[in-house]
């Protein structure tokens, strides 16, 4: 077993660590105080990110992307998340690897544009009555000639506001399973401008400052069939088989941020002074660093080999869970107990600490809270036994 | 043309340096190593040669431990066309002296004939600002140490150099040898794709014996200490409270 990093990925840790360090961080405190990634900067940011050939490097080479394997991948997402989302999202794009379902001319349209960031997605899954549960979705499309008429609200939808375009999972139908009725999902590309279709501001949240999240509006919005992605009644397969780790590039994302605040928690206890020594000398500061290390260590461990085992094509839900549901529990801890060491000064705006605390607590609800993990790995655990 | 760049691995320049508790050197053990500064400046400014059609090659070379072969997968991520590696040393406490340095570079200049030689002006572990020099000599090559500026044209290369007190500009006949100060320009990031094809790279390993350079070592490290740490100072209120002070202590 090798537990250490290639040339490669030694390379792109760095490659990437200096961009994020000089390129991001120096914009953090603008972008929380104003709650805006102005559009200038974004662009300027982006440009950046394409010459450092950072860009789009979950994809594939023959779509111009980086051809990272996904360990390779997580440490490079490892490192932007040790900066803001505003910073590192809309900047350092990563298209959906959806995109790589496009077929035809939807390549030159939809993906090519995407990896060569000329054009943004974003993906419209959840609605107001359908978090945890998706099929529960509301928003449908009704066949009508060769066309489909949409209709629906979609909400809490990242980086629409910046998207020109958005991938949108829509019930087309219904069929039996036995579990009863359930609706068959299918996944349409929709451009920004077309008729029916109006994205609206979404929410005002405690996490991720000049990063929003938009309310998704389709008003009897008519699509042609051709801009299905996948195959009609298959959203979710084609999802299944082109999303790839989202939960584990969620999980490298807190690993970057808990990283960060590990680092200036121990800086901290080792300069800080009180009752005449470093405070890292009493033992109430100095567990904790131990304890915040071991819970690190643990979760990117576990992310790793999960990132490991998708490359050999044997890694199971529950791996992924696992992965996701450690990173994500261990980053608020770590956040928490580094404002603690910190004292009052962890919560003010001067240091990253109270932003990654905030952010910090959206992790155990996207992409899966902590309970549906906990769902994922027990149901795992007890399927073979007939549960 | 083709342009020789020698390239070190010295530990990274973020690193907190401590002294071995013998006393016998800086301790490097699990310790950030990276390419020394001065040659990532000196790799850059090949690869600006390059894109700008005056050189057709870059080959980077390594002396030290196996390890270095990470700062020359760094150089041909950034650019670099290939590597030799020449295998000096086991342990990486072990430095390889200037002069034996310049041997095995010299060897490497006869049998790889590069039209010119860019290296750092100096390696940031043990600051010699000797090897390049004495490459040239070796070579009977001139020498533009301190480049902060470099024209290459008509078999001629035009270098500005920092020297005290300004700027000296100075002509050298190629083949030569230019060492990079830090402000001769800013080194790129080594982008993901181009990291991602250096792994096809070629990298050559070699020993100092395959160029018959003996590497032992002329000189005796006889003490390294840190440097001693700085006394706290005292807050004055006053002008006259800041002489009274300094009088005090026989500054003034």
């Amino acid at each position: 077993m090798d537990f250490g990093l290639s040339d490669e990925q030694r390379m792109i840790v760095e490659t990437t660590r200096a961009f994020v360090e000089t390129e991001l961080m120096p914009h953090e405190l603008e972008v929380e105080r104003s709650g805006v990634l102005r559009d200038e900067l974004r662009l300027e940011l982006q440009g950046k990110a394409i010459e450092a050939g950072l860009y789009a490097a979950n994809m594939p080479e023959e779509v111009g992307g980086a051809g990272l394997d996904t360990l390779s991948w997580l440490l490079y997402e490892k490192e932007l998340g040790k900066t803001s989302y505003a910073l590192h999202w809309n900047t350092v794009c990563r298209p959906s690897n959806i995109l790589m379902a496009c077929e035809g001319e939807q390549r030159d349209r939809y993906l090519l544009p995407a990896v060569r960031g000329e054009r943004h997605d974003c993906q419209a899954l959840t609605e107001p009555g359908a978090g945890s549960d998706l099929r529960g979705m509301k928003t449908s499309a009704r066949a009508d000639g060769d066309d489909f008429i949409l209709n629906g609200t979609k909400h809490f939808i990242s980086h629409a506001d910046t998207a020109d375009f958005a991938i949108v999972w829509v019930a087309t139908g219904e069929e039996d399973s036995p579990r009863g009725r359930r609706a068959l999902i299918t996944a349409f590309l929709v451009d920004k401008g077309t008729p029916g279709f109006t994205v609206r501001e979404g929410y005002r949240n405690v996490s991720h400052r000049g990063y929003p999240n938009s309310i998704l509006e389709f008003d009897d919005c008519r699509l042609p069939k051709g801009q299905i992605l996948g195959e009609l009644h298959k959203g979710f397969e084609v999802a299944g088989q082109w999303l790839g780790a989202t939960r584990l590039q969620v999980a490298s994302t807190c690993l970057g941020r808990a990283e960060r605040a590990l680092a200036l928690a121990t800086e901290y206890a080792a300069q800080r002074r009180q009752f005449g020594q470093q405070i890292g000398k009493f033992q109430g500061v100095s567990f904790k660093l131990a304890d915040m290390a071991t819970e690190l260590k643990a979760a990117e461990l576990l992310t790793r080999e999960a990132a490991w085992k998708y490359d050999q094509g044997t890694v199971t839900e529950a791996d992924m869970a696992m992965a996701k549901l450690k990173a994500t529990e261990a980053l608020a801890m770590i956040a928490d107990e580094a404002i603690q060491i910190h004292g009052g000064m962890g919560l003010m705006d001067e240091l990253p600490l109270e932003r990654i605390w905030r952010d910090a607590r959206v992790e155990r609800i996207w992409e899966g809270t902590s309970e549906i993990q906990r769902h994922i790995i027990s149901r795992e655990m007890l399927r073979p036994l007939g549960g | 043309m083709k342009i020789l760049v020698p390239v070190k691995r010295v530990i990274d320049f973020n690193v907190k340096v401590r002294v071995k508790g013998d006393g016998s050197g800086v301790d490097l053990a699990n310790v950030k190593m990276s390419m020394n500064p001065f040659d990532e400046v000196a790799v850059e400014e090949a690869l600006r040669l390059k894109e700008a059609g005056v050189a057709d090659e870059i080959v980077v070379v390594s002396i030290g431990v196996k390890q270095a072969q990470d700062v020359l997968r760094t150089a041909m991520a950034m650019g670099a066309d290939r590597a030799i590696l020449v295998v000096a040393a086991d342990d990486v406490h072990q430095d390889i002296e200037p002069l034996a340095v310049a041997k095995i570079l010299a060897a490497v200049a006869k049998e790889e004939q590069p039209g010119l030689i860019i290296a750092g002006k100096q390696a940031i572990d043990n600051d010699m600002n000797a090897t390049g020099q004495m490459l040239a000599a070796l070579l009977g090559w001139g020498q533009a140490t301190f480049a902060s500026e470099v024209k290459i044209e008509d078999g001629k290369a035009r270098v500005t150099r920092e020297v005290d007190g300004g700027l000296q500009v100075i002509e050298v006949k190629l083949p030569a040898i230019i060492t990079a100060d830090l402000r001769l320009n800013e080194p790129r990031y080594a982008s993901l794709p181009n990291i991602m094809k250096a792994k096809k790279k070629p990298l050559d390993e070699k020993t100092p014996a395959d160029y018959g350079v003996d590497v032992t070592p002329r000189l005796t490290a006889v003490k390294t200490s840190e440097p001693p740490v700085r006394k706290a100072g005292v807050k004055v209120a006053s002008v006259d409270e800041l002489v009274t002070k300094l009088k005090e202590t026989g500054v003034i």
